[in-house]
């Protein structure tokens, strides 16, 4: 048996008084407790970046969520008329295929203003459906309904219709869009950030997406 | 000579064949070798169809927004029995879920959740939670416009939460949209959380089960008491035992397989469960529904008066779950024979018929517009005979306004509002205008839409529904008024004098 490889057997402890193996002993609990704690704190240390990884969606700030949108040329949404536009969601990331698009209805009630409803009906987010004749969008889910003003006419939900902020430059309908809207995550941001410059691809995304009928899939539309 | 040698090598070395078979072997009492026993065990052959089936559909599925949805019509018709193993997962989930809430009333029913399985229960609460939490990630994974809506109903409920309702939102959703993000995370909760959780427990479950033996047959007026239940439990086996396998389990293994071959032949002539419409938001033609087994809920959700809404979705779960957890402890002793149990009895029955209406009602939504009535359902002739121009421009209005998606006539139409066929029988015409035009109960004010001719056309018509010839109704205090000048009520359908006149009145 050489120096170096020495049979752990052999070791002092064998040969130690009972006295001694009992003193031996507590030593060991001891060392074991502390290393009981030291990889608790290694552990804790650890869960710090793991749940800031996992928890990161929620920590977004609000007023960071969400950029305007061009929903196209106001000549598009004829006074009086309540229509569908589409757009790409500038939260949209590279993986989210179709569900990166959103629908909105925009309302032209004169010349220069407008509402834009988020198609999310306030009751559990259906969407909701325009019908012009009888001035009223119907919810397919639960049988909400809104008057044309996005007020609540009658059904589950307790409020109106989400509303997006809207910004009307020169002949363009803009709207800020950001949130999936539900009762506690609103559908623009909270304090109406100044005018932002957009990347221009952003624009003509979101424009290729609401002008063009091709982009609408049909498969299932019929 | 040549298999015992390698048999005892490698159990000499692994040391849990002997063990198992022992297990397997355990004498339980000769009284639940029943068929009211197999339950239990015909949710883990179907939990390992599912985990089987799982991972065979895992070697195509491709869990992206971009490309879920294809790669499901990809394994549907493409990929060959792709469809069948689709089927397979889709049928085994339902039956799962139907096999376990039986597995549990049994058990409730049986009194077998009192001592010593009480912990047994509760291990088997949270294997029904993770169930249906399979199912609705599930649901997910088919990434289809009903997947998209129901994650938004999802975030929707979640948002209702207090102070982190939009935390909640952003969490679950993992962003703020539905997209990418939110199906990766429910896929690596349908894949890896979640069946780990349900193996473990599974595991557990099946453990404690062998460690107080399988529950005896209830008796009425043999209580169960702390002090002495596991003494004649004992006793019992000692006296009746018979080995687990195979002399109660040829009964488990006979249903297990009829269930297997339940869900091979529904898969086989029902096929896979969709994948519906694409999940493009942007296509709002459609009426989300979710799967059956949460119909229910979304059937409650249609009833519930806004302001009780949130409460009731937010603590109704908790109050209902802690109940359940908490059931063996506080009735963890006494009397185990259901016709000495009747409060456990009626509970049964009242929970299964409640769900049992409301899976019912939301299979066809009587709450939702149809939203197709106005232009599809035409105003039935016999309805059109016999009326003034004034009365048929009214059906007209009544078409056009789309009254017909909330109300139906004979039959066709919407549910949501009563059926008008004798509305004017219910009605006096001036209630009618004011209920139209200012709406009320659970209908909207059409004040706006309508101009004074449209409200007078669609009221003259609407005063000639009196359905089999009932008489009006009418305003007590303006009859008297009008007693100089009565006229005896005239069946509309039959004389145009009659209902002329209902028209011209006032
Ligand atoms: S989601 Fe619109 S009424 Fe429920």
């Amino acid at each position: 048996m050489s120096e170096l490889l020495k049979y752990p057997g052999e070791s002092k402890a064998d040969s130690l008084s009972p006295e001694g193996k009992a003193a031996a002993h507590t030593r060991r609990v001891f060392l074991f407790k502390l290393a009981v704690g030291l990889n608790a704190l290694v552990g804790a240390v650890l869960a710090v970046p793991l749940a800031g990884y996992l928890l990161g969606p929620a920590a977004r700030k609000r007023s960071n969520i969400g950029a305007w949108v061009n929903l196209g040329s106001l000549s598009d949404f004829p006074v009086g008329q309540t229509r569908l536009a589409d757009f790409l969601s500038p939260m949209a990331a590279f993986n989210d295929g179709e569900t990166g698009k959103t629908s909105c209805w925009v309302r032209r009630v004169s010349e220069q203003t407008v509402q834009v409803f988020a198609i999310n009906c306030a009751h559990l987010g259906c969407p909701v459906r325009w019908f012009a004749e009888s001035k009223l969008f119907l919810c397919p889910c639960h049988g909400g309904a809104y008057y044309e003003d996005g007020s609540r006419a009658s059904g589950p939900p307790e409020r109106g219709l989400f509303e997006y902020k809207t910004r009307i430059a020169g002949d363009h309908l803009l709207i800020h869009a950001g949130n999936l809207p539900t009762l506690s995550t609103e559908a623009s941001c909270k304090e109406k950030p100044m005018v932002q410059i957009q990347p221009a691809k952003q624009i003509e995304a979101a424009r290729a997406v609401s002008a063009d009928p091709a982009a609408r899939s049909t498969t299932w539309q019929g | 000579m040549a298999g015992l040698k390698i048999y005892n090598w490698i159990e000499h070395r692994l040391g849990l064949i002997q063990p198992l078979k022992e297990a397997a072997e355990h004498p339980t009492p000769s009284n639940n070798a029943s068929w009211w026993y197999v339950f239990g065990s015909a949710a883990t052959v179907l939990l390992m169809l599912q985990i089987v089936t799982g991972i065979l559909l895992a070697l195509v599925y491709s869990p992206s927004a971009n490309e879920a949805w294809t790669s499901l019509n990809f394994l549907n018709h493409n990929i060959a029995l792709g469809w069948y193993l689709r089927a397979l997962h889709g049928w085994g989930s339902d039956f799962m879920i139907a096999i376990v809430l039986i597995h549990l009333v049994q058990v409730f029913l049986f009194g077998s959740f009192k001592f010593p399985r009480e912990l047994t229960w509760m291990v088997g609460v949270v294997l029904l939670l993770l169930t249906l939490g399979m199912a609705f990630t599930g649901q997910v994974m088919r990434f289809d416009q009903d997947a998209y809506w129901g994650l938004g109903i999802g975030a929707s409920i979640s948002s209702r939460v207090p102070f982190v309702g939009a935390k909640l939102v952003h969490l679950l959703l993992g962003g703020s949209i539905i997209g990418g993000a939110t199906l990766s995370r429910f896929f690596t909760l349908h894949v890896f959380v979640i069946p780990g959780l349900l193996l473990a427990g599974v595991a557990v479950h099946v453990l404690m089960v062998l460690r107080h033996g399988v529950s005896d047959w209830p008796m009425p007026g043999r209580l169960v008491r702390k002090s002495t239940y596991e003494r004649e439990y004992h006793e019992l086996t000692q006296r009746t035992g018979l080995p687990f396998v195979p002399d109660a389990a040829w009964k488990d293994a006979i249903f297990a397989a009829a269930i297997l071959f339940s869900v091979m032949a529904c898969a086989f002539f029902f096929g896979p469960f969709g994948p519906g419409g694409q999940p493009d938001p942007t296509i709002i033609q459609t009426a989300p529904h979710p799967d059956f087994a949460f119909l229910w809920i979304y059937a409650v959700l249609a009833f519930l008066p806004p302001s009780l809404e949130t409460p009731v979705l937010l603590v109704a779960p908790v109050i209902a779950i802690a109940g359940m957890l908490l059931l063996p402890l506080l009735a963890g002793e006494g009397e185990r024979h259901w016709a000495r149990r009747p409060v456990a009895v009626l509970s049964v029955s009242v929970i299964a018929v409640t769900l049992g209406i409301f899976t019912r009602l939301g299979t066809y939504t009587p709450w939702s517009p149809v939203m197709d009535a106005w232009s599809g359902d035409a105003v039935p002739v016999k309805y059109m005979h016999n009326r003034t121009p004034l009365e048929r421009e009214g059906a007209m209005v009544l078409q056009d306004k789309q009254c017909r998606d909330c109300h139906s006539l004979d039959g066709a139409g919407g549910l949501r509002g009563p059926a008008l066929d004798s509305v004017a029988a219910r009605m006096t015409e001036d209630q009618i205008v004011r209920q139209v035009l200012q709406g009320g109960g659970n209908m909207p004010a059409y004040g706006n839409a309508l101009n004074p001719a449209e409200t007078k056309a669609l009221v003259s018509f609407l005063m000639t529904l009196r359905g089999n010839a009932l008489e009006p109704a009418m305003d007590a205090s303006r009859e008297l008024l009008r007693q100089s000048r009565t006229a005896t009520p005239v069946n509309p359908d039959a004389a145009v004098p009659g209902t002329a006149k209902a028209g011209e009145q006032k």
